[in-house]
């Protein structure tokens, strides 16, 4: 019978399946880092257990590490003994990590990828949910919380009930300075924060084929903000080149072998999904958040929409309260909204394209007065390329900060933070209440956006910035 | 885990709708080495005022939520990060059961391995609870794990849904990582016949 993508690497990672119970399944990676996994180590030793698989397993320091350039100040004694714990017990269990100040430090999910641990068909979870990154490789990659980082470091293997599956069929052609954010945004949009509940999405068309590698990772990690376990795009040829050569990448006959097994991926032709959503591409704009969920997003160029265009009761009272929070009025314009902060960043926007296209918006031109622009870079990889590239300097010529790598203002863990009231025109992947800081308010839009905002201090469409 | 039969409660209502794990529990608090102790910073931002003192407004803080032992949420409870401080939070705070028209997936998988019961309800049932409760605060409702059967404050039972392990698991105390380990020969052939390549 023809079978999905997901349903091959289901089928090919059950290791029990009874039934009534959920399916105990093999992880061929696991990626930890600092906040998820110290309550789990402290489990396995309780219990007198042992990691099963180190050399499956991955550490990186990501989320409470300092950006700011050369004094790396970690931002408080729990912050630093929260990684001199993941230290410990990397340490202690035998598991690579790459730490704060290692040439190969970075967000979890953008190290993965860049270093070649990602790889087609692979099963990958990680004490994050946005581990939905992975699947732009046609792996079935998945967020879990601590217990089941406990479970999967002592027995490699994770209880699952087999979730549904969603084709979204995007085809036609982008418009200049339209991006993969704008794409992911629009699904959203379209089926709801808790569309995807119970499902992994698979993500085909044209419009998707024609994204490359970092643009397909910006789509699938969005995949659970739209509430999906995970999001899955089929390898091709862009696949296969992007992991071919990398550190952790098979080598010779292993490529060969793995390459052989790589291409039987894609779903079959004529495979079923349980729900289909079709998007066209060439209908799709910028787009931006105004609201307190992701799901909350609008054509750039658009007006927000009114409390009288929610039915009475809970839809409009959500609506309001998130238009409370972020001090806006419906039925109003969000073009030309003041702008205090504009961050460039994050899991879903802090790859090498992602600074380039920033880069080419803010290149001869400069950041308006008071406005605070940081461009944090996803890793050391990517803060290194981009400097031979010259990059940080067009940054920082342009008025805008230069950071270190890590999650930074995505989640305001260590210290780079929005004040009360500020507006962010922001690159990462949430808009709650307080995510960015405490009393900030944060419209998710892409990179060229976010920096067309910049230079003009306002909500700006980067297809009317005038040329330089 | 300490097992899980039945619950008689009033409960506290936090009627929004998509309450992401970021208002359970802001990152800020994530930076512990252990489970305990975050009950006091269960939903800090909505609960304290600026200057560190209650918000009397916030249902956590009404006189008569003190206690109880069930919440009731608007539909899409739990979504946003994978942070399994949300359930150690909300059973920090004392709460067994969170009652909503829908769960996001990980939060409700958190919080079966941590004692903590999702409870999916039609509208209209949680409809009913939030009048029920708005004409007594202290109104008891009932959860029976053992039928999957909530008992509203009038009397009428209704049915809910539960994955039949996660309820086995439940009742019974058992720890699912006890019964993944049971199948070790199954993973070791698992193993040698998926080597490693990379
Ligand atoms: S960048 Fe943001 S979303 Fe990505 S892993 Fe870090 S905190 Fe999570």
């Amino acid at each position: 019978m023809a079978k999905t993508l997901f349903e091959k690497i289901w089928n090919d990672h059950v290791v029990v399946e009874e039934p009534a119970r959920p399916a105990v399944i093999y992880i061929d990676l696991h990626l930890i880092h600092e906040v998820t996994s110290p309550q789990a180590f402290a489990g396995l030793r309780t219990r007198g257990l042992k990691v099963r698989r180190a050399d499956r397993t991955v550490a990186t320091m990501d989320h409470s590490t300092p950006t700011t350039p050369k004094a790396l100040q970690v931002i408080d004694d729990q912050a630093r003994a929260q990684l001199s714990q993941l230290e410990k017990n990397c340490a202690e269990f035998g598991i690579r990590l790459f730490a704060l100040g290692d040439a190969k430090n970075g967000i979890v999910h953008v190290v993965g990828p860049e270093r070649g641990f990602t790889q087609p068909g692979m099963t990958i979870v990680c004490g994050d949910s946005h581990t939905s990154t992975h699947g732009a490789f046609g792996s079935l990659a998945f967020g879990i919380g601590t217990s089941e980082v406990e479970h999967v470091l002592a027995s490699q293997c994770l209880l699952q009930s087999k979730p549904k599956t969603m084709e979204i069929r995007i085809d036609g052609t982008l418009s200049p300075l339209v991006t993969a954010k704008d794409i992911i945004l629009a699904v959203i949009a379209k089926i709801g924060t808790g569309g995807g509940t119970g499902y992994v999405l698979e993500y085909t068309g044209s419009a998707i084929r024609a994204l490359d590698m970092e643009a397909r990772m910006t789509v699938c990690n969005m995949s659970i903000e739209a509430g999906a376990r995970a999001g899955l795009i089929a390898p091709d040829e862009k696949t296969f080149e992007y992991v071919k050569g990398r550190e952790f990448a098979p080598k010779g006959a292993d490529w060969d072998a793995a390459l052989a097994r790589w291409k039987q991926l894609p779903s079959d032709p004529g495979a079923k999904y349980d729900t289909v959503v079709t998007l066209d591409a060439n209908t799709i704009e910028p787009m931006i958040t105004y609201g307190t969920h992701p799901g909350m997003a609008v054509p750039v160029t658009q007006t927000l929409p009114a409390a009288s265009d929610f039915s009475a009761g809970s839809d409009r009272q959500n609506f309001e309260k998130a238009m409370t929070y972020m001090g806006l009025q419906g039925g109003r314009p969000l073009l030309g909204h003041k702008v205090d902060v504009v961050f460039v960043g994050s899991c879903t926007n802090g790859r090498i394209s992602d600074l380039r296209l920033a880069a080419s918006i803010l290149k001869g031109r400069h950041v308006a007065p008071g406005v605070r622009a940081l461009i944090v870079p996803g890793s050391q990889e990517v803060k290194r390329q981009a400097e031979a590239e010259g990059l940080d300097r067009i940054f920082t010529d342009a008025g805008a900060e230069w950071r270190e790598a890590g999650c930074s203002m995505c989640i305001a863990m260590n210290g780079d933070q929005l004040s009360p009231g500020q507006y962010a025109v922001s690159t990462s992947n949430r808009n709650f209440e307080g995510r960015q800081g405490k009393g900030g308010r944060t419209f998710l839009a892409s990179p060229a956006t976010a920096a067309a905002s910049a230079v003009t201090g306002k909500v700006t469409d980067v297809r009317t910035l005038a040329a330089v | 885990m300490a097992s899980f039969t039945k619950i008689t409660s009033h409960a506290v209502v936090i009627p929004a709708e998509n309450i992401d794990t970021d208002q359970i529990i802001p990152a800020r608090f994530l930076k512990v080495i252990d489970k305990n102790g975050l009950g006091k910073s269960l939903f800090c931002d909505w609960r304290y005022l600026s200057d560190g003192t209650d918000n009397p407004d916030f249902p956590l803080n009404f006189s008569a939520s003190q206690g109880a032992e069930i919440l009731i949420a608007g539909d899409n409870f739990g979504c946003g990060s994978s942070r399994e401080h949300a359930p150690w939070a909300l059973v920090g705070w004392g709460i067994r059961v969170v009652i909503s028209t829908s769960f996001a997936d990980i939060f409700k998988g958190n919080s079966l391995k941590n004692g903590l019961l999702p409870v999916v309800v039609s509208a209209d049932v949680h409809q009913k609870l939030l009048a029920a409760q708005r004409a007594d605060p202290k109104a008891q409702i009932s959860v029976d794990l053992a039928n999957t059967t909530l008992t509203l404050p009038d009397g009428s039972t209704t049915k809910f849904p539960i994955d039949a392990f996660a309820q086995h698991c439940l009742l019974n105390g058992i720890d699912q990582l006890g019964y993944i380990l049971s199948f070790d020969e199954k993973i070791k052939a698992y193993e040698s016949g998926h080597p490693l390549t990379n």
